[in-house]
């Protein structure tokens, strides 16, 4: 649905976009991650047809943006960071006027604009100025206009930004919506919402990409250990549970946390991640004579994957 | 051709919703009154002063006295107060961020251009149509020649193209309105100015200049002579800044 080969971008001496390639399967969602300034924005203004790469190619739907722009932007719904609106329209004289340029049918513009004002929740106020709306329902207009005439693809970009948490979830559960049946393109830097919301996500920084691939196998990939806290309590001889511990094969280190009242002591173990090793350490306490209160694995959100992955990027530069 | 009119309906609402288009279109009104008053008054005064020497009653001509001189500082109104209208055109939804998504929709930039251009003239028009009142009170109370007020709107038309292309053209460059009304006045007075500027030596430059100049093209028209040397020069002009508008587009997809 979308192809993209060695895109690259200069602004004068500026590297905006550095040799970026990547493909996506129709009804794929997939997702932007990066630092303000990463090229998010840039990749996003290349495909919707409103920058012109320096070097490379680009094909959405199978048009390529160099010489099929305006038939590539059939079929493209695009959704800007800042959510531009005509101030003096109200919403319905917004969308009509996107549905003409769009070139929606007439006769059955009213329809097609009905139904995506219902499945914005714009309904209430699709008679208000749009300069009057209020954040959240600014941002349901944008998406509104992106999805007139119904395009296969849709780019988004910070599609959550500056909206309070509870429009955050509406607005997610919208695209959630929307996935499966069109191609999206999420661009964001907050990470949970993209890896709830996305398939694939791409990180980018300084221009060029650092990761591509499900958020499930970013954190396998990159976390060799996990680590195990565990609560227990009741047992006499710590450091005789501890040496035990440490003798299992797979793990590495023992530490206790901190003994909290009534003996409750609390440990870290640092172990290799495969297999998983929780069996085994529950087993043992409760063989041991402890009792086991609470276990706990520490799963790496891919806040700390992003980091990690910028980090070493910048280190190798 | 749908969107190309979505665009004009779309900017004619910006237009006439927004509050600039009223303070033009009233201080406009207002100095079109004054001159046509003005312009009237010496008028009545020569044919006054006429009837009492038969001699001066014979060169007297009103097309002469008193509607070109109105018509040429008709004109000079146009330079002032089409760059206050085009201002706004690209300007502001390059501002608003309107643009971007604009250009992102399937259209062509130059539907876009095309119909942010009609939208201007129509604009500027339906401020000509509200003129016509003046003519119109000469009709009432003497007998103007039809041809010669055709042709002096055909060149006010003609003079407004071109400095609403030049204001478009100005506009697609900034983001900002008074920077863009600056440029579009220093075009439009470029053009104006431009056979002042001539060497009267025949030359190059000369004819160069010579052509260049709108005031040229624009005083056989109000004179009645409608030629077709003069509306290719208002044709060319005005399509020549609206190509430029376009490269200016263009060029914005390379340097961001």
């Amino acid at each position: 649905m979308i192809e993209v080969q060695n895109l690259t971008k200069r602004f004068g001496d500026t590297v905006a976009l550095d040799n970026l390639s990547f493909q996506m399967k129709p009804g794929e969602i997939l997702g932007f991650l990066g630092p303000n300034g990463a090229g998010k924005t840039t990749t996003i203004r290349i495909l919707t047809g409103y920058l012109t790469p320096t070097d490379g190619n680009a094909w959405v739907a199978g048009y390529n943006l160099r010489e099929k722009s305006r038939e590539a932007r059939d079929h493209i719904g695009y959704l800007p960071e800042s959510v531009p609106v005509y101030r003096e329209m109200m919403v319905t004289e917004y969308l009509e006027f996107v549905a003409d340029l769009k070139k929606v049918p007439r006769a059955s513009r009213k329809n097609h604009l009905d139904d995506i004002m219902n499945q914005c929740g714009l309904g209430e106020v699709r008679n208000k100025l749009s300069g009057h709306l209020s954040k959240g329902y600014r941002q349901r207009l944008g998406l509104a206009q992106a999805m007139v005439g119904n395009p296969d693809i849709l780019i988004l970009d910070e599609p959550t930004s500056g909206l309070d948490p509870q429009q955050i979830i509406e607005i997610r559960e919208l695209i959630r919506d929307l996935g499966g049946r069109r191609t999206i393109i999420l661009s964001s830097h907050i990470l949970p919402e993209v890896s709830q919301l996305c398939e694939r996500v791409i990180i980018l920084n300084r221009g060029r990409l650092v990761a591509v691939d499900t958020p499930e196998n970013l954190d396998r990939g990159l976390s060799s250990t996990d680590s195990i806290l565990l609560e227990i309590s009741g047992g006499s001889e710590p450091d005789g549970l501890i040496g035990m511990l440490k003798n299992i094969h797979q793990i590495r280190t023992v530490q206790p946390v901190s003994h909290l009242e009534n003996g409750v002591l609390r440990l870290q173990i640092i172990a290799d991640g495969q297999p998983d090793i929780r069996p085994v350490v529950a087993r043992s306490i409760v063989e041991a004579g402890w009792n086991l209160l609470e276990l706990h694995r520490q799963t790496r959100s891919l806040e700390d994957i992003f980091i990690q992955l910028v980090t070493r990027e910048e280190s190798v530069q | 051709m749908k969107a190309f009119w979505a665009i004009v309906n779309r900017d004619l609402r910006g237009y006439f919703l927004s509050p600039i288009f009223y303070a033009v279109a009233t201080v406009f009104l207002l100095l079109t009154g004054l001159l046509f008053y003005s312009n009237l008054v010496v008028y009545t005064q020569i044919s006054f002063s006429s009837m009492q020497n038969p001699y001066f009653s014979e060169t007297l001509n009103l097309a002469a006295d008193f509607i070109r001189p109105l018509a040429a500082n008709f004109a000079v109104i146009f330079l002032f107060f089409i760059p206050a209208i085009t201002m706004r055109s690209f300007s502001e939804e390059k501002r608003a961020g309107t643009l971007e998504l604009m250009l992102t929709y399937p259209v062509s930039d130059f539907q876009v251009i095309l119909g942010k251009f009609a939208a201007v003239l129509i604009t500027m028009s339906f401020l000509l149509i509200l003129t016509l009142i003046y003519p119109g009170l000469l009709f009432a109370w003497s007998t103007p020649e039809p041809a010669l007020i055709a042709s002096t709107y055909l060149g006010f038309l003609m003079m407004v193209s071109i400095f609403t292309a030049a204001g478009i053209l100005a506009s697609s460059a900034t983001e900002n309105q008074i920077i863009a009304a600056l440029v579009a006045f220093g075009l439009n007075l470029v053009l104006w100015m431009a056979g002042w500027l001539s060497p009267q030596d025949g030359g190059l430059l000369h004819q160069i200049l010579d052509h260049l100049s709108i005031i040229n093209h624009f005083e056989p028209l109000i004179k009645g002579v409608v030629a077709l040397t003069d509306l290719v020069y208002f044709f060319s002009m005005t399509i020549f800044f609206l190509f430029l508008t376009g490269q200016v587009l263009e060029s914005k997809k390379w340097r961001g």
